[in-house]
């Protein structure tokens, strides 16, 4: 734990890296004296970046968006909804009203700057939890609860029509990252391909592939590793060796880097950077945000039976939300009166979202064929027909 | 007309698409500068570019998965995998994305993509180089599955899988990639998929195969004509969805079906074919349906893939049962 903690040192920008005479000197140590011909032929740098820190200390100049309050009460909200919607699924399942559902709660910074950061016309390749990143992306409570109650159509937004579903099999979206991201290039629009990972999908080949063609095409392409530090009950130090996952992309040729996942202003100011980088050709970026799966894994998991209460009680005191509301308090931006207003708000929206789930009227059965190819062939009519209509076989 | 190969075809089908639409892009391991290690894709690179002929980073997942990303932005992306025992670490984008995208989003997005592969044995390669495992591709819904058995048809159908809305798996019988030359008008005319092409008539037999297993079939059909007995060949073509109808009008013509195909017996889509002449023709059969296959082994080394391989001498064996039976 101390180890982890280590990472959330105060300052805007640090370096997790060697110097060439610690290089040279590592170097010489793993070689021995007698063959002292090896030189440094290479050296990275892995940065890390926050500027509020969970006491609300700022710890170095605040990025441009950052100064003037009005974006980052957008911001607060955004996360506020998307904890509310948190909140109003995990109590739908709790009460037999929704399938098993994967809780964002305490990675909304990364969730919402994600969304955000984003224009409208970039792609969004997401895993299963991020809620918050579609949502601020215009995509609407109700579809999200859809598809989390087994429907299908939940994933056919009225909005950012481009955007992937949620990816269930882990890193399996990174490679589409790279097709779409190619398309982009290909078409010579100026557009970027986002992809949202959590720290297990760097253990798998998928990822790898994926940032190693990123890197050679030089595509634009982020991937955002939200590193909550668990994989269901795995901890982040079973996945990797590494000393940051972040320089992972260092192997496929471009620059990762870490930020303070639960620092709004921290997550979004690096996004920007790295959005604009790919928007103007500059090529691929990840970022490796830190940050606490506060919930269990989803809500079929049970988080006790593989970590300690006090760990997460220490995250706690780490949330994104008090975190970003503390200071808009401190700095005079916000007042009791509107938290109060907007908690009311955002449980009205949830609740009218819950309700639109819950009154939309069920696929009829046989809509399960409807959409397997562009026009069904005629081999599965009949079973189609069974289905459709029981009694007229 | 032009005289082409069946790779020929391929490499033709592949040309006249990408110079008729500017959305197919052409990808792969060694597909480029070498144009792919059967020289499928000859040419391709210098007339069209490297942006839209790609040569790839060794990684089979990726070119796949790439692919379903490719696809869904609308463009019309034609990977090849070098080879079928290559193809596996595919099958999970396969299973889990470029099938589902359609259904998983209600038709929001789609994915017009083909992943082609060379398999079959018979071309004396090292392991790996000469399964057929297309019931693994076959057993999945929403994907396509079309096997090509002479260069027409690897023309006709690959432009058809290429203009094809949903994905396509486009498996190529690399042992009778370069056996036969056919005169094909390169006039971009696309063969119909989801139909089996009847490629020899007849009447007292039918006998089903797709594939190169088409090549030993024939011959047998030849033989078996001059013994007096008149075979019908049906070349499937497309696995999934499967034209039962054709199999099925044929079956009811001879009453006797043999199939035919080089990869093992158990769960092979042999007894997809099986099943529904039971379930449909059963009643217009005169004798068993029965199969030639491989054997439920590990293909073997080249040493033994002739024994391994159904041959001409099992084909008339097996038909001459089936004849016998009544």
């Amino acid at each position: 734990m101390s180890f982890l903690l280590n990472h959330y040192r105060q300052g805007s920008l640090r370096h997790l890296s060697l110097s060439k005479e610690a290089c040279h000197t590592q170097i010489m140590s793993m070689l021995g004296e007698e063959e002292g011909n090896m030189r440094c032929v290479a050296q990275f740098e892995v940065g890390y970046t926050g500027y509020l820190d969970h006491e609300l200390r700022v710890t170095g100049p605040l990025p441009e968006f950052a100064r003037e309050p009005v974006q980052l009460i957008a911001a607060y909200r955004a996360m506020a909804s998307a904890r509310a919607f948190d909140r109003k699924a995990i109590n739908l399942q709790r009460t037999g009203q929704l399938g098993t559902f994967a809780s964002c709660l305490g990675e909304e910074a990364i969730a919402v700057a994600v969304g955000l950061a984003m224009r409208p016309e970039d792609v969004l390749l997401p895993m299963y939890r991020h809620h918050g990143a579609y949502l601020s992306r215009g995509v609407r409570m109700a579809e999200l609860l859809a598809y989390w109650g087994g429907d299908e159509r939940g994933m056919d937004f009225q909005s950012v029509r481009e955007d992937f579903a949620v990816a269930v099999p882990i890193a399996t979206q990174a490679p589409h990252a790279v097709g779409v991201g190619y398309a982009f290039k290909y078409r010579k629009e100026p557009r970027v391909a986002v992809c949202l990972l959590g720290d297990g999908a760097t253990s798998k080949g998928d990822f790898y592939e994926a940032i190693n063609a990123a890197g050679v095409w030089e595509l634009p392409v982020v991937f955002v590793v939200a590193n909550n530090l668990w994989a269901i009950s795995v901890p982040r130090t079973l996945q990797s060796r590494a000393q940051t996952l972040a320089q992972k992309a260092i192997a496929a040729g471009f620059e990762g880097e870490q930020v303070d996942g639960n620092d709004y202003i921290a997550v979004r100011d690096r996004l920007d950077q790295a959005l604009q980088r790919a928007r103007s050709g500059q090529g691929p970026c990840l970022i490796e945000a830190l940050t606490y799966r506060m919930g269990d894994h989803t809500t079929a998991d049970d988080s006790r039976r593989y970590r300690d209460a006090e760990e997460v009680e220490a995250w706690q005191r780490r949330d994104p939300l008090d975190r970003l509301r503390g200071y808009l308090l401190q700095s005079g931006a916000w007042s009791e009166a509107d938290e109060e207003a907007l908690q009311v708000e955002c449980q009205e929206a949830a609740d009218q979202a819950a309700q639109l789930y819950l009154e939309r009227p069920l696929q009829p059965p046989a809509s399960m064929f409807d959409y397997l190819y562009e026009r069904l062939p005629r081999a599965y009519a009949e079973q189609r027909k069974a289905l459709a209509d029981p009694n007229d076989v | 007309m032009p005289e082409m190969t069946l790779v020929g075809g391929v490499n033709a089908a592949l040309a006249y698409e990408m110079a008729a639409d500017d959305r197919v892009l052409v990808f792969g391991e060694d597909i480029g500068v070498n144009g792919g290690v059967f020289r499928a894709t000859e040419g391709l690179q210098q007339r069209f570019g490297p942006e839209r002929v790609i040569d790839t980073p060794l990684a089979e997942g990726l070119i796949a998965g790439m692919a379903v990303g490719l696809a869904a932005q609308g463009l019309r992306p034609v990977a090849e995998i070098q080879f079928m025992g290559f193809s596996y670490p595919t099958l999970d984008q396969l299973i889990s994305h470029a099938s589902r995208l359609r259904n998983r989003t209600r038709g929001r997005l789609s994915c017009p993509m083909v992943l082609r592969a060379p398999f079959g044995g018979g071309i004396h390669a090292p392991e790996h180089h000469s399964e057929s495992t297309e019931a693994l591709y076959a057993h999945i819904p929403g994907l396509r599955v079309v096997i090509p058995s002479s260069p027409a048809r690897a023309y006709g159908l690959l432009l058809a899988a290429i203009r094809d809305p949903d994905p396509v798996v486009f498996l190529e019988p690399k042992r009778i990639y370069r056996l036969t030359k056919q005169e094909v008008a390169d006039d971009g005319e696309a063969m119909p998929l989801d139909v089996c092409f009847v490629v020899r008539d007849g009447t007292d037999i039918t006998l089903v195969t797709w594939g190169a297993m088409i090549h030993e079939t024939l011959q047998a059909a030849e033989q078996l004509a001059k013994e007096g007995i008149s075979a019908e060949v049906i070349d499937v073509a497309t696995l999934r969805p499967l034209d039962t109808e054709t199999i099925l009008e044929s079956v009811a013509k001879t009453g006797r079906c043999v199939i035919i195909h080089e990869a093992p017996r158990s769960g092979g889509f042999g007894a997809e074919i099986a099943a529904v002449v039971a379930e449909h023709g059963l009643l217009n059969l005169l004798a068993p349906v029965a199969r030639v296959t491989g054997y439920d082994t590990i293909m073997p080394l080249l040493k033994l893939e002739q024994h391994f391989l159904p041959s001409v001498e099992r084909i008339m064996d097996t038909v001459h049962k089936t004849m016998e039976f009544a």
